[in-house]
């Protein structure tokens, strides 16, 4: 069974279709990506699945369940993380801390027990704190261990979300563009470790304008156009499609 | 009956607008800095403060209110000066606390300079009250209305007809293009202060044969006129108008019909009201983040 | 973790010490009520500082617990520890009842929000004249609990202090614990944190109930203290004074919260003598404040003495 099933997904902002009508599903385990022209709908289809948007018509289901319109903190306890295209990372929190909150859903949150300084509470932040840790190396942001997320750079900053994410241990990952305004020898790092996380189990679902990671790295591709789905299928077979070509190219070429 | 409820009208418009000018005043701020200026009540009582201090030396009328509202703009561009600029990029939070600062400051001067006590001056055309339907129109209810109107029409002319008000529009919607096209945003900015303390303080002269002024009457109408904008819709100059009156006549209705003890509550209780609903008030425009 | 604890033991050993120091009752009195806005002031400042929200209605939830308490105890005979808890229900609840709708405004909304609370508490407390006294206020019987009276300032100041004491200690804990981490992150990007599982709407209601609960019991506790109250304690100046204390102590930091009430309420007693003056005084220092520390006096020194937060 799919992992996520998206059926007949719609959703316009006053008048504007960001999204008509769009179909697709994800096997498990694979890395799935989305391209499209800039406009095409591709943050706005995030969105409507991690449950920002609500969608105006259409289905979203997760393994088989129904979770159309559900609040994005309900996804999150099924499974669903994500990073996005413009950084959200905290900073008024370190670097770790914002990794940390990834694991937000693993630890006990009583507010009176969290007053009380109860000893099993501190005892799941440490180790949630080392797993942080070994997440923040994963990513290959070892060096920035003990840093402020205010004195990170760019790079290492769309990293750190995906540490964040990995810390929720999602069955589905999100990736909004990681590797936006990246120059190629820092986007063959990221394809490395977007590799890497697929290699582990996680379904991984792609935005990405960098077209030679694409077709390095996907297994399975979904192309947008006018928030329309223009073609599915196998990366070799997408992009010899005459129609995604006229797409971004242009119909006179 | 109806002419009670005639009276009750009639006082609830009047100080709605003096409401609605308030709430210009918050408007024309806000679109210019994105600032809720908490000191606008300030320059409401400054006006009517001003206006007695200078009779009082006796000066004629006519200079007297002149400098009513000249000295208040001016004050206007000094907070601007003073208190925004150097705080340019700050939070939500430490704007509003900046203002509110400023405007305890300029009531503590007030307070320190002329006293606790109220006062007021006669009203402009007399006190004998108009008969109409059965309820009695004070005179100076007129010049507030008459004055109101044409500071909104005046102002109306000013942004659709005229460039400077167009640049301030412009500035207001995004800042940085009105920037990129030449116009000085610096000046946008201090226009707009002197404009909206300038019409605050004209508000505040008109309303001051009826309702007497003193040091803090400031507070309560600023807040006031605060919830008229934010009921309007913040931002909204129509909005601005239509939520000071609606704002001063329900709380005339309100105390006339149910109770005059809480009739300062309902202003506040409003709000709660149409933000419930719609949770950017009356006209306000719809914002969709972008993630 | 030693580095907090330093904090805090530090801030025992200033309230162990403070009595044999203060000559008079007058300054303990001065002391108490240091004790008293810090408490209200850890309060907000974790619903302003760490959660990113604002209150400028707070004083209204000191006015319900100062009210809750001389009226059950005048006119119903209650004990006080019972009226202590009625009244920090009474505004547990309300916060927890206004807060879903209200937190669902942002900005300057929320904000208006907030304030009209405050001021309609106020008003309440003001006409209800036949429970509440109207505008001149009610006197209020002395605390009793267990059998025992607390009188005096002295009294009261063992008390506070302890307060005080555990309230530092227990918002540190908060902060630091998975609950805080969520909290400090909603502020951060509200966003972010949603989509790790964070259910902002229902943390806000939260923080906001728990700082109404500080400025209720409070509230309370000071209408024993100073056996009477009026609803100038629910003012919108109070609520102002308060965030104040918020922010020139620092936001999001505790112990700014301490320093922000201890100067603050030090500043009245300076300049007892005109009241305009202190207006001036008190408006200069908010905008003086947020134009040149706007990250607060604590949170400033901090930085520059390197490090510790």
């Amino acid at each position: 069974m799919a992992v996520l099933e998206v059926s007949d997904l719609s959703k316009s902002f006053g008048g504007v279709l960001a999204v008509q009508n769009v179909s697709f599903s994800v096997e498990a385990g694979i890395v799935y990506s989305v391209i499209g022209p800039n406009g095409a709908g591709k943050t706005t289809l995030f969105n409507l699945i991690t449950g920002i948007y609500r969608p105006n018509s259409g289905e979203i289901r997760l393994d088989g369940e129904l979770v159309t319109g559900r609040a994005p903190h309900e996804l999150a306890r099924k499974g669903v993380a994500r990073t996005f295209q413009n950084l959200q990372i905290c900073m008024n929190m370190t670097a770790i801390e914002n990794v940390m909150v990834g694991g937000h859903l693993s630890l006990d949150r009583n507010l009176i027990k969290g007053m009380l300084r109860f000893p099993s509470l501190r005892c799941a932040d440490a180790v949630l704190r080392d797993r942080a840790a070994e997440l923040m190396a994963y990513v290959g942001l070892h060096a920035y261990r003990d840093a402020e997320a205010g004195a990170m750079p760019y790079g290492a900053l769309k990293r750190l979300e995906i540490a964040r994410a990995l810390a929720a241990q999602p069955r589905i990952i999100f990736l909004d563009e990681p590797a936006a305004g990246f120059n190629p020898t820092e986007t063959v790092e990221i394809d490395g470790l977007v590799r890497k996380i697929a290699d582990s189990g996680i379904t991984v679902v792609l935005v990405e304008h960098d077209m030679k990671m694409v077709m390095n790295i996907s297994d399975r591709i979904l192309v947008l156009n006018y928030g329309k789905k223009l073609t599915e299928g196998a990366a070799r077979d997408v992009r010899r499609d005459p129609a995604v070509i006229a797409a971004y190219l242009g119909k006179a070429a | 009956m109806f002419s009670q409820f005639l009276q009750f009208m009639f006082s609830g418009v009047t100080v709605g607008a003096t409401y609605a000018l308030a709430a210009l005043g918050f408007t024309l701020i806000y679109n210019a800095s994105n600032v809720i200026n908490f000191a606008q009540g300030e320059f409401i009582m400054l006006g009517g403060m001003l206006t007695v201090f200078f009779l009082k030396t006796g000066l004629p009328m006519p200079v007297a209110l002149a400098l009513a509202v000249a000295i208040p703009a001016a004050v206007g561009v000094l907070v601007e000066k003073l208190a925004i600029e150097p705080a340019k990029g700050a939070e939500v939070v430490g704007l509003i606390i900046i203002t509110i600062g400023a405007s305890l400051v300029l009531r503590g001067v007030v307070q320190i300079w002329l006293g606790k006590g109220a006062a007021a001056f006669p009203a402009f055309s007399g006190d004998a009250p108009i008969a109409v339907g059965g309820a009695a129109l004070a005179p100076q209810s007129l010049w507030v209305l008459g004055t109101t109107a044409v500071i909104v029409v005046a102002l109306w002319l000013f942004f659709n007809r005229t460039l400077a008000g167009k640049a301030i529009l412009a500035t207001s919607f995004d800042p940085l293009a009105a920037q990129l096209v030449g116009i000085n945003t610096q000046w946008v900015l201090l226009v707009s202060f002197a404009l909206s303390a300038a019409i605050g303080a004209i508000g505040g002269i008109l309303l001051t044969p009826i309702t007497m002024t003193s040091y803090d009457v400031g507070i309560m109408l600023g807040l006031k006129g605060f919830v008229a904008a934010v009921v309007g819709g913040l931002g909204n100059g129509l909005g601005a108008v239509v939520g000071g009156l609606m704002v001063g006549i329900i709380e005339a209705m309100s105390a006339g019909y149910i109770s005059s003890a809480y009739k300062d509550a309902v202003p506040f209780l409003l709000i709660f009201v149409v933000l419930f609903f719609l949770p950017r008030g009356l006209l306000g425009a719809k914002a969709t983040e972008r993630v | 973790m030693m580095r907090t604890n330093y904090g805090l033991f530090v801030l025992a050993a200033v309230l162990l010490a403070l009595p044999l120091l203060l000559p008079n009752t007058y300054y303990f009195d001065i002391a108490n009520r240091m004790a008293i806005n810090a408490i209200i002031v850890l309060g907000l400042n974790l619903l302003i500082g760490f959660a990113g929200q604002i209150s400028l209605g707070h004083a209204g939830f000191f006015g319900i617990g100062a009210y809750a308490s001389a009226v059950l105890t005048t006119h119903f005979s209650w004990p006080p520890i019972a009226a202590l808890c009625a009244g920090a229900a009474g505004a547990a609840l309300l916060a927890a009842a206004i807060a879903p709708p209200i937190f669902r405004l942002r900005g300057h909304y929320l904000a208006m929000a907030t304030l009209g609370l405050g001021i309609v508490i106020s008003i309440v407390l003001k006409n209800e004249a036949g429970y509440t006294g109207g505008p001149d206020g009610m006197s209020v019987p002395a605390m009793s609990a267990f059998g025992g009276e607390i009188f005096g300032e002295r009294q009261w100041y063992w008390l506070f202090a302890g307060i005080l004491l555990f309230s530092v200690w227990a918002c540190q804990n908060l902060i630091d614990s998975p609950f805080g981490r969520a909290l400090r992150a909603l502020h951060g990007s509200e966003v972010a944190s949603q989509v790790v599982g964070v259910n902002v709407a229902r943390y806000k209601v939260t923080i906001f109930v728990l700082s109404a609960f500080f400025a209720s019991i409070m509230g309370s506790l000071t209408a024993h203290y100073v056996g009477f109250i009026t609803p100038d304690s629910a003012e919108f100046s109070h609520s102002i004074e308060l965030v104040t204390m918020v922010v020139v102590g620092g936001m999001a930091s505790v112990f700014g919260s301490v320093v922000g009430a201890v100067l603050l309420t030090a500043l009245p007693q300076a300049l007892t003598t005109f009241e305009g003056r202190e207006t001036v005084a008190f408006g200069a220092i908010l905008m003086l404040s947020m134009i040149f520390l706007p990250k607060g006096l604590v949170p400033t020194l901090a930085a520059k003495f390197g490090g510790r937060r």
